[in-house]
């Protein structure tokens, strides 16, 4: 009997994109920014401080070779650009010591809050970033300077590590589990918030119990809502509110935030896993000319 | 770089000395039954100087120091973590107990050869581990067992006396107790000349730290790390009475001189709860910012004896004799001693966060603080206790306040990149860029 294929419901997707409307050979500043985090790599390209090229992909188990294998897509389709014709690149991420083609490495912190300043605008002053395996309350300025900061760690909870394991357990697409979670007639107690694990543990017993899967789904981001709200709480929210990383793009987390923040989050412009790498290449655009100077 | 402030720095002249003390403190304990002495085990919190009056060939090991001893050496913590864990013992246990019970378990002595088993354990319980940890040992040691009970609430605004005969009575209870099984008879002398020696000690050890409260600090925290852990030793013993006098009169005259425990100091921080032994470099890599900690609630109220007056300022407590206080019997001894120790800081950190804050923000205040950096510590469920509760009462101040997790004693729970991350971003935020 032929083995039946395992599919991995949690496998979201990789992607790029490069902008037709700028010509990077007219630029004066090509910055770079690669931000290897735990779960997802992303590289941005930008010229002048405008978003020219990205790519986001999975994070492999080594990380030199994760940022250079975005950093290579990234530059993929970009009219002859090549990695030589960088004029700045900072890493940034949980792997950002480890990115080969970076001048300089700066903390994730920084390098999302001022991603957040350029992709949701000036007046955010607290953004959630929602990473793969930690999940950061930060309050900045109208530069997108840090002001304060917190952050959950060495916990899944709150987190897309903690989402792709709730995805393959309910066997269903990483992409659709924020959806199916809203298609409940009224909103279940949320399930343990404390541990994935647990979690994970107690959403089998609903199963077992009858719940169907939307529930069970609506149930886990409720408990996601509350968890990284509590975070929010400790940092203090002020607006403009922006939600950054994977789990921005998961609307049954998302609109579950705003209603226990009653706030309304700013509407993504871009990818909203890009925070990080595009703070990075600003980073690296500002670093460059103050060389240059 | 030129125009950064420098301070002129000098190693601390005692240093030799506080190493070859603690080196001799570990061996004579070792040593002691070979010797013909007697060597039992407690928590730094147990009231050693009973066991003092027994003779000066009594020699103690207090559990959290040499726990964090263990600690400090990643590889043998985790043999005796692990040797716990295999067990089935869980791994969110108090870390310094589960290193020390580890320790045992592997039968391996941190300072040599295998674990020397004590004559008996005596311990004083005031958190929620303190006495399963020896009446668990006790067992597994088959050594006979004695807890004092410190069920009650500091003593900074009230007396209660009470609870302080509660205390009192289990102190001449744990005499008798000592006695039946080393067959000596308790020397009342001795007992009154420990308990002078250990307020004395401890009275220093505050006044020593209180000379922080000046800019340039002329101690740092890191080096405050090796040189507190006198007072929680043996801290009836002369010797460490004379080396207390001695770091006392070397650190007022480095603030005489104004002799900087920090070069470049220009950003003064306070910590809290106890650090992550195996990761102390953490404090150096501060210094790079010109970042100097001047130590913690913990760093001067563990075992450092305060007066803490109603606007919660912290005045170092005169020791006994200077007070005038006359001990003539045993019971005049205990009473003071328990009295005494019923005024330590720490207390709020197991007792009450509001007033853990209140004391934070008065150590913010008096020790000219910029900001804070707190240990949200895995490993102690005591002093971490309502630390975000602290935090933001610090917050509400204006104080800067970074967080990290970590664990005292099990490096496991410390995550060295991410709070490396974490400061720099801090230091970002605060405007303090790395010097060299």
């Amino acid at each position: 009997m032929a083995e039946e294929e395992k599919k991995e419901y949690w496998r979201w997707l990789e992607s790029r994109w490069t902008s037709p409307d700028i010509d990077w050979k007219k630029g004066k500043v090509i910055s770079a920014g690669v931000d290897v985090g735990s779960v997802s790599t992303q590289a941005v390209i930008m010229v002048d401080g405008q978003l020219y090229a990205f790519a986001n992909m999975r994070t492999g188990s080594d990380s030199p070779n994760s940022a250079q294998n975005a950093f290579n897509r990234a530059l993929e389709d970009t009219n002859g650009l090549t990695e030589k014709d960088v004029h700045y690149c900072v890493g940034t991420g949980y792997g950002r010591v480890n990115v080969p083609m970076a001048q300089k490495a700066i903390t994730e912190i920084a390098c999302h809050a001022r991603g957040a300043n350029f992709m949701y605008g000036p007046t955010v002053r607290t953004v959630l970033d929602m990473g793969g395996q930690d999940c950061k309350a930060i309050r900045i300025d109208e530069k997108g300077k840090v002001e304060s900061f917190l952050m959950n760690d060495k916990c899944a909870a709150g987190t897309g590590r903690g989402m792709e394991v709730f995805s393959d357990l309910l066997t269903i697409s990483i992409n659709d589990v924020g959806q199916m979670s809203m298609e409940v007639e009224e909103e279940p107690e949320p399930v343990s918030s404390t541990c994935v694990i647990f979690a994970k543990t107690e959403a089998t017993g609903l199963l077992r119990a009858g719940w169907p899967k939307n529930k069970v789904l609506a149930a886990y981001c409720r408990a996601m809502a509350g968890r990284v709200n509590e975070l929010l709480q400790r940092v203090g929210v002020v607006k403009d509110f922006a939600i950054t990383g994977g789990i921005a793009k998961n609307i049954g987390v998302v609109s579950r935030v705003e209603k226990l923040l009653d706030m309304k989050a700013l509407p993504p412009k871009y990818d909203t896993q890009l925070a990080g790498a595009v703070g990075a290449a600003l980073f690296a655009k500002g670093l460059y000319e103050k060389i240059k100077k | 770089m030129s125009d950064i402030k420098r301070y002129k720095t000098e190693p601390l002249k005692c240093w030799g000395k506080a190493k070859e003390l603690r080196a001799n403190y570990y061996k004579e304990y070792k040593e002691a039954k070979s010797k013909g002495g007697i060597c039992w085990s407690g928590g730094a919190e147990a009231i050693d100087v009973i066991p003092y009056a027994f003779g000066d060939d009594v020699h103690s090991l207090t559990a959290e120091p040499y726990a964090a001893a263990i600690a400090f050496d990643p590889e043998f913590a985790h043999r005796c973590e692990s040797a716990l864990e295999s067990k089935g013992w869980a791994r969110d246990m108090c870390a310094y107990m589960r290193n020390y019970w580890g320790s045992v378990l592997i039968d391996e002595y941190a300072f040599g050869g295998p674990f020397p088993k004590p004559d008996f354990n005596l311990q004083s319980g005031f958190c929620c581990t303190h006495a399963k940890w020896f009446q668990v040992l006790s067992l597994w040691e088959d050594v006979p067992y004695f807890n004092i009970d410190i069920a009650t609430i500091p003593f900074w605004k009230e007396e209660f006396p009470n609870r302080l005969q509660y205390i009192v009575d289990q102190m001449h209870e744990s005499i008798e107790f000592i006695e039946k099984v080393t067959g000596r008879e308790c020397d009342d002398e001795r007992l009154i000349e420990g308990v002078y020696n250990d307020s004395r000690t401890t009275s220093l050890w505050a006044k020593i730290t209180e000379l922080n409260q000046n800019t340039p600090a002329p101690l740092d925290e890191k080096s405050m790390y090796s040189l507190y852990v006198f007072t929680t030793l043996d801290r009836a013993r002369k010797e460490f009475v004379d080396f207390y006098e001695e770091l006392y009169a070397e650190t007022k005259d480095r603030v005489d001189r104004g002799i900087a425990a920090l070069a470049t100091e220009r950003f003064r921080l306070m910590s809290d709860s106890q650090p992550p032994w195996a990761f102390l470099r953490v404090w150096r890599y501060l210094e790079q910012f010109g970042v100097v900690s001047t130590g913690s609630i913990y760093t001067i109220g563990l075992e450092g004896v305060w007066d803490i007056a109603d606007d919660w300022s912290l005045t170092p407590r005169e020791d006994l004799k200077s007070r005038g206080v006359e001990l003539k019997t045993r019971d005049d001894a205990l009473r003071a001693m328990a009295d005494w120790h019923m005024r330590r800081p720490i207390y709020a950190m197991f007792y009450n966060a509001d007033w853990k804050s209140k004391l934070m923000m008065q150590y913010a205040k008096q020790w000219n603080c910029d900001a804070a950096m707190l240990h949200l510590n895995r490993g102690c469920e005591g002093t971490s206790l309502g630390i975000m509760e602290n935090r933001a009462a610090l917050i509400k101040t204006g104080l800067p306040v970074l967080t990290y997790e970590g664990n005292m004693g099990d490096d496991r729970d410390f995550d060295e990149g991410r709070t490396i991350a974490r400061i720099d971003t801090f230091m970002e935020g605060l405007g303090l860029k790395k010097l060299t």
